[in-house]
């Protein structure tokens, strides 16, 4: 068993919502944590703060993971400041919805490019300093669309469902070294987005839901820490859905 | 570098990858068949001989690689125009 107090995560979009909450969660468990983001620095600082006065380690480091030399950048830097990467969590997503027989390329492109290229690209970086180590921990952020389709998400979901292709197969390559990969699909979670979304489209959300009502970024965060700990060694491409029962 | 030293080099890092003796890892020693190294033991053993000698070798130009002697070759032909700087 490794010593996790040496451990070091990173959590892509760590800023705010699920990936802030398993930021936080990690710190918590012990875990030094690379609090990544893209366009929100007072965010992650906020972040990196909060997960500090708590007792732990958190270090904001700045991170676009569309681009190759800004992700070889943040390794770069955690690996000098915290140590060597052991647990990703490939949390950076985005989502603009629209329905396809109008949906713009950038927009597909930008999508695919950040929720699918951008967590294989942190995985493909991770997975030298995993191998070396002969244990790591990587946790993708799918979604519950990446298993049900959306009306006005083909791009979203497209994404999602790839990164849970990608899941499977690189746990198949790596879990005699010991790393685990798996995906958590979430369902519908107070977020920024969810809150901007009409009182109308939010009561659909909460009746398509057997829970009857939203999952927080902490009742995700826990399932990732799970998976991010030594008690997860045996499981390793799992899809694993948080969801209130909404795609049960 | 001499090419001696690169294959005593390529040769130490592979027998500590491959976690086998060195003296099995001679040049004509086949990956597959002498080493009994499967795809990943071998994308690390790359990785591992990047990081000693400092070159990249693109995942195609280990296509044709089957023996330690080859390996040794591709990172002497990467090594070459530092050399000469």
């Amino acid at each position: 068993m490794s010593d996790r107090r040496a451990s070091v995560a990173l959590v892509t979009g760590a800023s705010r919502a699920i990936g802030r909450a398993t930021a936080l969660a990690l710190a918590r468990s012990g875990l030094a944590v690379a609090v990544g983001y893209r366009s929100d620095p007072e965010g992650a600082e906020e972040v990196a703060a909060k997960a500090s006065a708590d007792g732990g380690r958190a270090l904001p480091i700045s991170i676009d993971v569309t681009e190759e030399k800004s992700i070889e950048g943040a390794f770069t830097r955690i690996e000098s400041e915290l140590g060597t990467v052991r647990v990703l969590v490939n949390n950076a997503g985005l989502s603009k919805d629209g329905l396809a027989v109008r949906y713009p390329t950038e927009a597909w492109d930008a999508t695919v490019n950040t929720n699918l290229r951008g967590a294989f690209l942190c995985s493909r970086r991770a997975l030298r300093g995993m191998l070396k180590a002969r244990w790591g921990r990587i946790v993708n952020i799918a979604s519950a669309a990446a298993l049900r389709g959306n009306s006005g998400q083909s791009a979203y979901s497209a994404s999602k469902a790839g990164l849970v292709g990608m899941t499977r197969s690189m746990a198949r390559e790596v879990a005699i070294r010991g790393i685990t990969v798996n995906a958590v699909c979430p369902g519908f979670v107070e977020s920024k987005i969810t809150a901007v979304a009409g009182d109308e489209l939010r009561q659909r959300y909460i009746e398509m839901t057997p829970a009857g009502r939203f999952g927080t970024p902490e009742e995700i965060a826990g399932v990732i820490a799970f998976l991010a700990g030594p008690e997860a060694s045996y499981v390793t491409g799992a899809i694993l859905s948080v969801d209130g029962g909404l795609t049960a | 570098m001499e090419i001696t030293e690169i294959q005593e080099r390529v040769s130490k890092i592979l027998a500590e990858n491959l976690s086998v003796p060195e003296e099995k890892v001679t040049p004509e020693a086949r990956f597959q068949e002498d080493l009994d190294a499967d795809s990943l033991d071998l994308v690390e053993a790359v990785l591992a001989l990047e990081e000693e000698f400092g070159v990249s070798i693109p995942e195609e130009e280990m296509e044709g690689v089957r023996t330690v002697g080859q390996a040794a070759q591709l990172v002497a032909s990467k090594l070459e125009p530092s050399t000469q700087a």
